[in-house]
Parts: C-alpha cells; sequence; structure tokens
C-alpha cells in the first residue's frame, strides 16, 4: 500500500505546495507574500505596543530640559513632581499675547511648524528656519505668591550642520537671562558641539537681552562690539566654531526681537498678555 | 560537541574577527565609537540581531527560494532591526537618541549579512545561532576597544565616569578632539589590525603580486 511520501499526486494544499520547486513562481510569491505579512506584522505590532512608552520618554525628556535650563534639575529628581511647578502656556508669537487656541500639554511646536496651515513662512530669517509656528509653548515658573518667577521660551535655528532647538530662561523682568541650553543639535564634537559646555552656558546668567532703547543687544561675539556694554550683552564665541557661534547669535536675536518673543514680554510686562 | 560550540563563540573573537580579519562592518564602527555607553548598547543590538537572524533565516533556509534569497535574507534582518530600535526608542531614550540613523544602518551592516548568506543558509538552527552570537562579540570586542580608547584621550572619560579631568572643567588634560570624529576610529582600528596580525601572523594575508626584481646594472 503506497504510503504519503511515494504518491505521484500529492494531496492537500501543504502537500502539493511541498512537492513544487523550490524556485518555481507560484513558490517563490507564496513564500515572499508569506514572510512579509509575518514580518509586517511583528514589526507593527511591536510599533503599536511600544507607542505609549515613546511617548512618555519623548515628554519626559523635554521636561528634563525644561528643568536643566531653569536651574531645577539635580540627578535624580523626580522629573514629573519637579515639573508640576511648570505652568505650560501657548503664546501666539505674532499677537504677542497668551492663546487657548490649543491644548498646551499636548502641542506639538516643531510639529506646527511644518505644518502650513499653523505656521508662517518667513522672509526674514536670520534663524534659517524657514517656517514658524503661530503658536510657541512656553513655560511659566510662579513663585509662593503666584508671581511669576522664571519665563522659559523656547528657541531654534540653523548653526553650521544641524538646526538646534533650546531653552532660554529669562527672569520676571522678561530682560535678565537666567540660562540657555541646547537640548537637541547635530555639531561638530569637540568645536560647535560645545554650546552644551558648562562653562560657556555659564556665561549667559546675569547678561540682558534688551538695552535701554529697547533694542536686542545681547550677542555672541569674538569681541565685545563697539557702543556694548561686555558685562552686560556680550557673549564670548567658541573658539574653533565661528559658524556655530554666529548661528546662536542669529537665532537668538531672532526670537528675543520683533518676530520673536518681543512682544510677548513687553506685553507681559505691562500685564496685557 | 560542547567544545565545538564553545570554539564557534570563540573563534571570530580573535581568530575569525569579523572586524579585523574580515573587515567587515567597518562603517558602523566609526560611528558608534566615540563613547563607550553607545558603543556597548550598539554591540548588543547588532549580537542580538546577528544571532536572531541567523536563526530564523537558517530555520527557513529548506524554504527559501535562491532566486529571492538576499530579500528574504533582508526581510529578516530589516524586521529584526526595526524591533530593536523600537525597544531601545521605548527602553533607552536617552542612547537611542545618540544612535539615531545607526541603529537602523545595522541592516546594511555586512557581518550581519554575510553570515546569513556565508552560514545560516547552509548549516542548522543552532549551530546558526552560536555563530551569529560569535561574530556579533567579535564585533563587540572591537567595538569597544575602539571605544575605550577614542572615549578616554577624547573626552577624558570611561563610561561616561570622568578619569581624567579635562582643561574645559579646570583640569589638566587637553583632549585630543580628533579621536570624537569618526575618522580616528579608521586609525584605532587599522592599528588593532596591524596588532593582531603581528600577535598571529597567520591572519596577514598572501600578497597578491610581488614586486619583480630589477635586473639593472647592479
Amino acid at each position: 500500500m503506497p504510503n504519503a511520501e511515494n504518491t505521484t499526486a500529492p494531496k492537500g494544499l501543504w502537500a502539493r505546495f511541498n512537492a513544487m520547486p523550490l524556485d518555481s513562481a507560484p513558490r517563490t510569491i507564496t513564500v515572499a507574500v508569506a514572510l512579509c505579512l509575518v514580518c509586517s506584522m511583528i514589526v507593527s505590532g511591536a510599533a503599536v505596543m511600544l507607542k505609549p512608552q515613546q511617548e512618555i520618554n519623548k515628554t519626559l525628556d523635554k521636561k528634563t530640559n525644561i528643568l536643566k535650563v531653569a536651574g531645577l534639575y539635580t540627578d535624580g529628581v523626580d522629573v514629573e513632581k519637579a515639573f508640576s511647578a511648570f505652568e505650560p502656556r501657548l503664546v501666539d508669537v505674532a499677537a504677542g499675547k497668551f492663546s487657548n487656541a490649543a491644548d498646551p500639554e499636548t502641542y506639538d511646536q516643531q510639529a506646527a511648524a511644518k505644518d502650513p496651515a499653523r505656521s508662517i513662512a518667513l522672509v526674514n530669517d536670520p534663524a534659517s528656519i524657514k517656517r514658524q509656528a503661530k503658536l510657541a509653548s512656553v513655560y511659566l515658573l510662579r513663585d509662593d505668591a503666584d508671581q511669576i518667577e522664571r519665563i522659559i521660551l523656547p528657541i531654534h535655528g540653523y548653526g553650521l550642520w544641524s538646526t538646534l532647538y533650546g531653552f532660554i530662561a529669562l527672569n520676571a523682568d522678561g530682560n535678565e537671562i537666567y540660562g540657555l541650553r541646547f537640548y537637541s543639535h547635530g555639531e561638530t564634537p569637540g568645536l560647535g558641539a560645545e554650546v552644551d559646555n558648562p562653562k560657556w552656558m555659564a556665561q549667559w546668567p546675569g547678561k540682558l537681552v534688551y538695552g535701554e532703547d529697547g533694542s536686542v543687544d545681547i550677542g555672541v561675539d569674538k569681541a565685545v562690539p563697539a557702543g556694548i556694554d561686555g558685562s552686560k550683552y556680550h557673549i564670548d564665541a567658541i573658539a574653533g566654531a565661528t559658524l556655530t557661534s554666529r548661528g546662536v547669535d542669529n537665532l537668538v536675536k531672532f526670537w528675543m526681537g520683533d518676530q520673536g518673543f518681543k512682544t510677548f514680554l513687553d506685553n507681559l510686562k505691562k500685564g496685557e498678555a | 560537541m560542547a567544545g565545538k560550540d564553545f570554539s564557534m563563540l570563540k573563534d571570530p573573537l580573535v581568530d575569525n574577527n569579523p572586524i579585523t580579519l574580515q573587515v567587515l562592518g567597518i562603517c558602523s564602527a566609526l560611528a558608534v565609537t566615540s563613547s563607550l555607553k553607545v558603543a556597548l548598547v550598539m554591540a548588543i543590538a547588532v549580537t542580538l540581531v546577528t544571532a536572531f537572524s541567523n536563526f530564523f533565516i537558517s530555520l527557513l533556509r529548506n524554504q527559501i527560494p535562491s532566486s529571492i534569497r538576499i530579500i528574504v535574507q533582508m526581510v529578516i534582518i530589516a524586521s529584526l532591526v526595526i524591533l530593536v530600535d523600537q525597544v531601545l526608542k521605548a527602553y533607552l531614550y536617552e542612547i537611542s537618541k545618540t544612535l539615531s540613523v545607526f541603529v537602523g544602518l545595522i541592516i546594511t551592516n555586512c557581518i550581519v549579512m554575510g553570515r546569513a548568506e556565508a552560514y545560516a543558509m547552509k548549516n542548522p538552527p543552532i549551530p546558526s545561532f552560536l555563530d551569529g552570537v560569535g561574530n556579533g562579540l567579535g564585533y563587540s570586542l572591537i567595538l569597544l576597544l575602539v571605544g575605550v580608547v577614542r572615549e578616554l584621550f577624547g573626552s577624558g572619560s570611561l563610561f561616561g565616569v570622568q578619569v581624567l579631568e579635562t582643561v574645559n572643567n579646570g583640569g589638566w588634560y587637553v583632549p585630543n578632539g580628533l579621536l570624537l570624529l569618526p575618522p580616528s576610529a579608521f586609525f584605532v582600528i587599522g592599528l588593532l589590525i596591524w596588532g593582531f596580525r603581528t600577535w598571529k601572523p597567520a591572519q596577514v594575508e598572501k600578497r597578491e603580486y610581488k614586486i619583480m626584481e630589477s635586473e639593472g646594472a647592479h
């Protein structure tokens, strides 16, 4: 009696499939389709399952950076708890007023900057960012008496190789700098990447943004420019990183200027924001 | 059998190292070795991918039509790499930011494809898995050696712990900036290959041609 192995006409789908030569077209296509299906299920399954954890990481990373620039970060601090001291708000950059057009907890300024409906194309664009989101995420730190103690503003602009993303923290007067820090950039290690050097960043606290006449006087330069009080408005450029320093200079001037947060800071001072 | 399994793990470390002998996977070794922490995560990622891609490809080796075998290998490798990338983003966010594109580039790492094509297509799953682990470890060894040199002399630290206090932070050590840039890994790997071949002269390749002796007027 012949068994399954030596019958010439195999029965069933699997047996017939197995009997096909390995390189025959139907078999090749079946293998390819099956493999693609299995792999895509595994990949998309993993992506969907891990998504919540990844989102948590992203916001945690951003919050950590805000804490760092505000000087509230120490190793091992509970980021969520420390961050709850901040009040996230949205600012309509052009109008210089707080806006309730979106939820500040979930607003993504980088995504908005890419969306034509929620951003404007820049004509005068010294920071080389091409599009600017209409709304910006700012963070307010209030003291015990509910007065604004520090204002954290997002800034970004092009350096030598990459866009630098960071925050600048101002004191309640909207003029004195509390700190500046970049959380994402791709500048040359050892040269442009020295924007992360604590010694260089230590130059920023205590400097002023606006001169007596309200113009943006703060600048990153190799030497103190004429007519500028170096102790108040001058940040020494990074040695060996002329273009990165120039990029930082441009982006700080842009975001502190009329196209940036100047209107908002003026309004805030007058209590009209 | 146990001795053979062990030698499968040990051989790729020195005697048949994928980087120094086979000179594969150099590109990622240049990019991710400026700090040890990143190099270690990359090494683990490549070892896992090589081991499991070898395993699955070997499992399927009798079903893979030879006309599309490279594509099949790529699909399996790519799926594993995406899996690793997603896990890193979920649980090691800081490091995944530094590794960024290089995790994705494991797909094109010649060691992974090389082992799949040269070993896993012809051998059963368990030896293929061990072969993958062994080659991954060989890659890891070189990555970590290069990482030690680059991080120690480039930033004065090991695993982020300051060993040599740098001038910028008020110490005495002037860091060698070149070591933080990718080309320096070429020099370090080159020196390693030289060292390995001096230690094990059998690894020196035969000359493909010899310069002819001149028959001049001596």
